[in-house]
């Protein structure tokens, strides 16, 4: 009778044994990224393996799940499901996600496929390789399940055009090509740890639970099979963290620093989701606010109390973020008010019954400093004079969103903040203490940055006017706007029998 | 107090059924707060479950890396074997 | 105020996406394999320099000396995107598990010979660590190779190298009822025994070079061309007729798998050279210099099955390799 393996042992005997040693080529010309960030890592096999799945069953597991997917997505098309959606302007949260977020999940197929090259352990190896194939099949099933919007609405025809272009999606981009220009451990660092384990919660339960709470069941269940591998996503980001700060009493700054840097950086990025979740979906489950307290404040808390033993402390600046937390999506949205006429999705006023909602939800600031605001452009818009700003905005040099942040945290919520460095005799702006952070501490990578407007003041955009600046993004008249009196407005009333379905076609000819 | 909170998320189906009873079961003091499409299950310190209440809940045999088809999130650290899953604060 | 469903809008405004479209049309529906990897890779406009590689972009198609139009112009006959991968994948494990199920509850290695056992011990589970520097290089591949038809297949590729690693560790696990000794013994040949030494050595060459189009010529083309057909066809063979038959039940997917595979890379191979005589001189000289490596160093490990006619089941397996490949383009 064989002897019994429990699942720790077992995995180790199929897997350990497999990493490489090289004799015959230098080990640090076969393993070239391990060492030049000055990590140090004394011996790999001290590893404790996140998740111990082996090749086969990950392969029995992700089938199933996507067997289960495909049904339902299938069905959904069958069905012409998105007749069943709480309204058609619920679609723009949808365009923001294909736009902004698949070619992120892309991008992190390919950086994890480095580190799986890079990293000599083949336990870290394998859980790398593991989430990269995952990654593409995140990127993938967004695609499939959102062609079928494609089909029916605007704004989503071209996504992977867009995110290397368009103003807006630098944000995300940029963030991206930030973790992925850097050395293997600080991606990492980036992507698992600061993003997947700290806040990807706050990505992906808000807008799942918005997907199911606004009728979209195929994007719910892209959402949650993602998240099922999530869960071990997180794990790996949780385990590196504590393998590296055990390796060497040296690691800890560098890691402490890219911590601090990756959450500010991502922290940014999670205001587009802001928006969505407090003004973009018609049904909201929770605001951007309550989920801040549960999933960062509480969640965090009790994580950076785990790790403190190690050593590790609060990421930089995050209590400007919750002091944020109650009027960052209000800011976002306005930033995005002023410069809809230029983006591939729409957005408009909040209705009354949603006014009274952020004002329920945001008690010490909606009514004090955002409705007033809101009740000025409506009064513009009945006379006729929508606003919209039709310069081009300053852009912060690190995170590329507008400038239009506050000095929330000076107690000075009206005043728009503004951060001055200097590098090689040239200013930089950015848009708060911690992106100015980001800069001072290496000034030489962010002066690279592809900053839209400063491209296309060069030029490198179509050309020096706004419609030819949109047809170099792939924009289409009826892509962007106010969702009032859109295309997809009408589709969507002509969807649901409310009008001519005439009125659509003609829209729809383009 | 909040510092050692830890939480499993799991889809708001069928097939997670098994292993939310079995957390149900084990953990009587954590908290079940059902959300659109999920349920969130908090516990201070401490939540886990064993395979063999898994197995009776489901009414078959169930391999606990089973739970990976509908575990969406989680919050601590991860202990498992073939026999239990868990998730604790350190 | 809702009027009758044949009012209703559900007639689509397009068909495909934009960037699918401008590839087949606009009017033709896409699989669901042209959707998932046409174009997703970002190609332009990047923020900041790779820390990693400094001379390059994060996306760069010159890290190659190859050149392509268009990096789409291969897709994979297979047209494997993730799903289509592990349902096919699932299946074959299926396969695997009811087969390691029943050699361990019927005792089917107990009756092989003991010289037939010696050698799977010596030449098969030593593989294991082949297979890992395999999924290494198409890793490389996937993070440093261009267009998403070629890079996802790597990936998939990488992905199954550790499938088959660890399967040629249950093997192992199987023959010493879970003791650890022929994975020790294994990884000590590996490292030591002079048999593997060739390979090991042109191994971790292929770990450095700076061309990855050169990494999926030696590696998926070359090495597997010739290491598949040897050890999983002949050997195996050989020793099924020698008592050892339940053992091919334990390496059907790595048969299956290689079969598979030869589709995809004839197929690489196929349009990559087509494209231009640049790029058909530089597959062939690349094939020409890992052949000469390899030869050697696949006829030292078949010494250990073959004996005295290691030289000569290597040259007929080359030989078949030859002929595939100016089949597809490639003269050597």
């Amino acid at each position: 009778m064989a002897k019994k393996l429990n699942m720790r042992k077992r995995y180790e005997l199929l897997t350990r044994g497999l990493g490489w040693e090289p004799t015959y080529q230098a080990k640090e010309k076969v393993f070239s990224n391990e060492s030049y960030e000055g990590i140090k890592i004394t011996d790999w096999s001290k590893w404790e393996d996140p998740f111990r799945l082996t090749a086969d069953a990950y392969w029995k597991y992700q089938a199933e799940k996507d067997k289960k997917l495909y049904a339902v997505m299938d069905s959904f098309a069958q069905n012409n499901a998105h007749l069943n959606l709480s309204d058609g302007s619920y679609v723009n949260a949808l365009k923001l996600f294909i736009q902004g977020v698949s070619p992120l999940e892309y991008q992190a197929h390919r950086g994890f496929a480095r580190l799986a090259r890079q990293f000599s352990g083949e336990g870290a190896q394998i859980a790398c390789q593991m989430q990269s194939i995952d990654e593409l099949r995140h990127a993938q099933t967004q695609i499939h399940t959102i062609s079928h919007y494609n089909k029916h609405f605007n704004g989503m025809h071209d996504p992977f055009h867009m995110h290397d272009r368009v103003w807006y999606l630098s944000v995300p981009k940029s963030y991206f090509d930030d973790a992925k220009s850097a050395g293997p451990f600080e991606f990492i660092t980036s992507v698992s740890f600061a993003f997947e384990y700290v806040l990807t919660n706050l990505l992906f339960v808000p807008f799942m639970s918005g997907a199911a709470f606004n009728g979209d069941m195929a994007t719910v269940t892209f959402g949650f099979s993602a998240q099922s591998d999530e869960s071990r996503h997180m794990t790996l980001g949780l385990e590196i963290i504590k393998f590296l700060v055990e390796q060497h009493e040296d690691n800890l700054p560098i890691i402490q620093g890219w911590i601090d840097k990756h959450f500010w950086r991502a922290y940014r990025v999670l205001g587009l989701v802001s928006m969505m979740q407090d003004y973009m979906l018609p049904e909201s489950p929770m605001s951007w606010k309550e989920a801040w307290d549960i999933y960062f404040v509480e969640n965090s808390g009790a994580l950076f109390n785990d790790l403190a033993r190690y050593g590790l402390r609060m990421p930089k600046h995050h209590e400007v973020a919750t002091a944020e937390a109650e009027h960052l999506s209000h800011q976002v949205w306005g930033i995005f008010y002023n410069y809809i006429h230029a983006a591939a999705f729409n957005i408009g006023l909040p209705t009354e019954a949603k006014m009274n909602w952020l004002s329920e939800k945001y008690p010490n600031t909606f009514d004090k400093y955002y409705r007033p605001r809101i009740e000025m452009w409506r009064e513009m818009e009945a006379q006729g004079k929508r606003f919209f700003n039709m310069g081009l905005p300053q852009l912060c040099q690190v995170c590329q969103i507008p400038m239009g942040f506050t000095e929330v945290s000076k107690n000075d919520p009206m005043q728009i903040a503004y951060r001055v460095s200097e590098f090689n005799g040239e200013k930089f702006h950015t848009c708060s203490d911690g992106c100015k952070d980001i800069f001072d501490h290496e000034p030489e990578k962010y002066v690279h940055a592809w900053l839209p407007v400063h491209q296309i003041f060069q030029g490198n955009c179509g050309g020096a006017e706004i419609p030819d600046i949109l047809n170099w993004y792939h924009f289409k008249p009826e892509d962007g706007g106010d969702y009032k009196g859109s295309a997809d407005e009408a589709r969507w009333k002509a969807m649901k029998g409310e009008a001519s379905p005439a009125t659509s076609q003609s829209n729809a000819a383009a | 107090m909040s510092e050692g909170k830890v939480f499993l998320i799991f889809q708001d189906t069928a097939e997670a059924r098994p292993f939310i009873n079995a957390l149900e079961q084990e953990n009587p003091k954590a908290s079940f707060d059902y959300q659109p499409g999920m349920v969130r299950i908090e516990a201070m310190g401490e939540l886990g479950m064993t395979r063999e209440v898994v197995c009776e809940q489901a009414g078959r045999d169930v391999d606990l890396q089973e739970l990976h088809l509908t575990l969406i999130s989680l919050s601590g650290n991860i202990e498992e074997d073939d026999d239990y899953f868990r998730v604790v604060r350190h | 105020m809702s009027l009758s469903i044949a009012a209703k809008e559900i007639k689509p405004l397009r068909i495909n996406y934009a960037h699918i479209a401008r590839r087949v049309g606009e009017n033709k529906p896409a699989t669901r394999y042209q959707e998932a990897v046409y174009d997703v890779q970002p190609t332009t406009n990047f923020h900041y320099p790779a820390t990693w590689d400094t001379e390059h972009q994060l996306f760069d198609a010159s890290r190659t000396a190859i050149k392509m139009k268009d990096w789409y112009s291969f897709t994979d006959p297979r047209q494997y995107y993730y799903t289509a991968y592990v349902t096919a994948r699932a299946k074959q494990q299926e396969l695997m598990e009811n087969s390691f199920e029943m050699v361990e509850k019927h005792n089917l290695l107990q009756n092989i010979p003991a010289e037939v056992l010696d050698i799977v011990r010596q030449t098969l589970i030593p593989l294991r660590h082949v297979e890992y520097g395999a999924n290494l290089n198409n890793q490389d591949i996937c993070d440093r190779g261009y267009g998403v038809t070629i890079t996802s297949l790597a990936s998939f590729n990488g992905f199954d190298r550790i499938g088959m690693a660890q399967y040629l560790s249950r093997i192992a696990l199987l023959l010493d009822e879970n003791e650890e000794d022929t994975l020790v013994a294994a990884r000590e040949a590996w490292l030591t025994n002079p048999v593997w030494q060739p390979l090991r050595h042109a191994m971790e060459d292929s770990f450095v070079l700076a061309d990855w189009f050169e990494i999926m010529v030696a590696q998926n083309v070359v090495m597997d061309g010739l290491l598949y057909p040897l050890i999983y066809e002949r050997l195996m063979a050989k020793l099924a007729a020698q008592g050892g038959a339940p053992l091919l039940m334990l390496i059907q997917f790595m048969t299956e798998w290689y079969d598979e595979t030869v589709r995809w890379t004839n197929q690489l191979m196929k349009v990559t050279a087509a494209e231009s005589p640049e790029n058909a001189a530089l597959l062939s000289q690349w094939t020409q210099h890992w052949l000469a490596r390899l030869e050697p160093a696949m006829t030292s490990i078949a010494s250990l099955g073959f004996g005295d006619q290691a030289a000569e089941q290597v040259m007929a397996v080359k030989q078949d390799l030859v002929t595939r490949l100016a089949k597809n383009g490639v003269k050597v």
